[in-house]
């Protein structure tokens, strides 16, 4: 009953700042704009087969390299494929390796966070020192050696990047459960005979979610970079199968020829980036009540 | 300082052994028999059976593993299976290439984000404060490759100013050699120089705020002179340290900027070797880079230690 009654007391608690933060979002024009750019972007990628004005893959041997035109807005690459066309489809596989990659390693961590944290001692200091030699190869690198030995495709390189951002939110989550774990509400929680598990679902979870959700915006952003890059090397997206990566890695071919394959892929990436950083920026000012 | 020395080298010990691990444990992944995929497309008997041989393929999992580490600790990283030269080899050889970008990254990231953190703290919320936030935030989300591609348009293919791509050694030509490194090393610095503007705007608005700058003010210095002199030189301090952790934002930059500049370095290795199945250099290419990050924040982390006289008893 008392354990109930501290629940929705709890529960009642924790709506109000995520209202409050809402509320703080919407007056950040960068932060709104960057989620304008981001439902774009995803709106493209769902709606992909009413919007792209080509079938991505058919090649036209009579339009290859055509520059920007009324026909091809974006131009022809070598095989004469729509840029475009291959640009919205691409939309899918950068916006599925951002949130896919990010939710494995959100699903992942989160729980080692919180176990972590929540029983210290040798446990803690076991996957602590797993994380540290996680965090001693470059997140990229580690990526790229995953998706080596994985084999390269889509798949693989969504994994690989999940795994490799597995480190920072362990590290993460267990630095914030440390830092409620001794508050008043925790102790009263255990004081009237909640079970840890209770405690940490119900009360610690929900107390660190904040800088998670912040810090998975900026991670979307991240592996949206880590898949174009895998996808540039040739470890990710197949071809022909479009991705804005591996558009690129073709571009640099026809660089002096046809200089448009390689400016639309890059600028999709960058905006798409730049919103979801503008967006992750403005949610972390939000959601700290300091920055008011 | 002794107690600080040892309990940071005792952090460091299974760190190196979890690493180990994670680099050997890669092999795991391989789908099927590591010996058929490392032999690649010609599956020749003879050389499936001196692969498994030569790995100790027959042999247990943690057997092979200390195997490996015996190796290792040897000085033996293995062997390319394409190139027939020893992985050691190709890091040392590869190894220059890539320390002269990093290290021309780092001065061009230095003398762009240091004068611009310094600048944002100093007017802070002003125009150049909101400035400075913008190019960094460019500097974080502009894809690098996307950047040197951008570069070889305009400076190669549209003004034949630069060359698109190539190396050319420092004692071969020193003026060839900055020729060809000078766009990579932009593109590599770009996204540091961010980070590093980042730091340093923190550390000066926090020793601005101090009681020593306002006794440097009070005593009627000159503005540039306590910021330069004063504030700088002790908000520098973190700036160093923290930047040693972006060495490895440098490495996986590096990976990808040699890539499009076609430049011979530690980075287009380990690509080159994930496209041949070369697999025992991509485990000795990982483990070079992690050992380097891990030394490096050593002493990074007993440098900080040594220069801030609070810290040291």
């Amino acid at each position: 009953m008392t354990a109930g009654i501290l629940d929705s007391a709890s529960a009642d608690a924790g709506a109000r700042p995520w209202r409050l933060a809402l509320r703080r979002l919407a007056r950040r024009r960068a932060a709104l704009l960057g989620l304008a750019v981001v439902a774009f972007f995803i709106a493209v990628a769902v709606a992909a087969p009413l919007v792209a004005p080509y079938d991505p893959l058919a090649t036209d041997w009579r339009a290859v390299r055509k520059p920007p035109s009324a026909l091809h807005l974006f131009g022809t690459d070598e095989l004469g494929r729509d840029v475009l066309a291959r640009l919205i489809w691409g939309a899918r596989a950068s916006l599925m390796a951002g949130l896919v990659s990010v939710s494995i390693a959100v699903g992942v961590s989160v729980p080692l966070g919180l176990v972590s944290g929540y029983l210290g001692g040798a446990v803690d200091g076991l996957l602590m020192r797993m994380i540290d030699a996680m965090l001693a190869i470059p997140f990229l690198i580690l990526a790229i050696a995953l998706a080596a030995f994985l084999g390269p495709n889509l798949t693989n390189a969504m994994i690989a990047i999940g795994v490799a951002q597995t480190p920072i939110f362990t590290r993460l989550t267990r630095g914030q459960v440390l830092a409620v774990k001794h508050e008043d509400y925790i102790e009263a929680a255990r004081a009237v005979g909640n079970s840890h598990r209770r405690i940490v679902l119900r009360h610690i979870l929900p107390n660190v979610l904040a800088p998670i959700l912040v810090q998975a915006t900026l991670a979307i952003a991240a592996a949206i970079i880590a898949e174009a890059a895998l996808s540039f090397l040739g470890l990710g997206q197949q071809p022909p199968a479009p991705s804005w990566g591996s558009m690129l890695n073709t571009a640099t071919h026809f660089l002096s020829q046809a200089p448009w394959m390689a400016v639309w892929p890059g600028l999709a990436i960058f905006s798409l980036v730049l919103s979801f950083n503008l967006l992750g920026d403005g949610l972390r000012d939000a959601l700290d009540p300091r920055r008011g | 300082m002794t107690t600080f020395l040892l309990r940071r080298l005792a952090l460091v010990l299974p760190t190196l052994f979890f690493v180990s691990v994670l680099i050997f444990g890669l092999q795991q992944l391989l789908p099927g028999d590591p010996a058929l995929a490392m032999a690649g497309e010609d599956r020749d008997p003879a050389v499936i059976a001196f692969l498994r041989q030569k790995y100790h393929l027959d042999e247990p999992f943690p057997v092979r593993y200390l195997l490996w580490v015996e190796g290792v600790l040897a000085g033996d990283l293995g062997e390319s299976i394409r190139i027939k030269r020893p992985v050691r080899d190709l890091v040392l050889e590869k190894l220059p290439v890539t320390a002269e970008l990093a290290a021309l990254a780092i001065v061009i990231a230095l003398s762009i984000g240091l004068p611009m953190g310094i600048l944002a703290a100093v007017k802070n919320d002003s125009a150049v404060d909101y400035a400075a936030t913008m190019v960094a935030l460019w500097g974080r989300s502009i894809p690098n490759f996307w950047l040197g591609i951008l570069l070889i348009l305009l400076f190669s293919v549209e003004w034949g100013l630069l060359p698109a791509s190539g190396f050319v050694s420092p004692a071969e030509s020193l003026s060839r050699n900055l020729a060809t490194l000078i766009m990579p090393a932009f593109v590599l610095g770009n996204a540091i120089a961010a980070v590093m503007m980042r730091h340093t705007r923190s550390a000066m608005l926090e020793v601005l705020s101090s009681d020593y700058v306002r006794t440097a003010r009070a005593k009627g210095l000159s503005e540039t002179r306590v910021v330069l002199h004063h504030a700088l030189r002790n908000a520098l301090v973190p700036v160093i340290t923290l930047g040693a952790l972006e060495f490895g934002e440098l490495l996986s930059g590096a990976v990808l900027t040699e890539q499009v500049f076609t430049i011979p370095g530690f980075g287009k290795l380990i690509v080159d070797a994930v496209f041949n199945r070369d697999y025992a250099v991509v485990q000795g290419v990982v483990l070079c880079t992690a050992l380097a990050f891990i030394l490096l924040n050593l002493f990074a982390d007993v440098a900080y230690v040594l220069i801030n006289p609070r810290l040291r008893e």
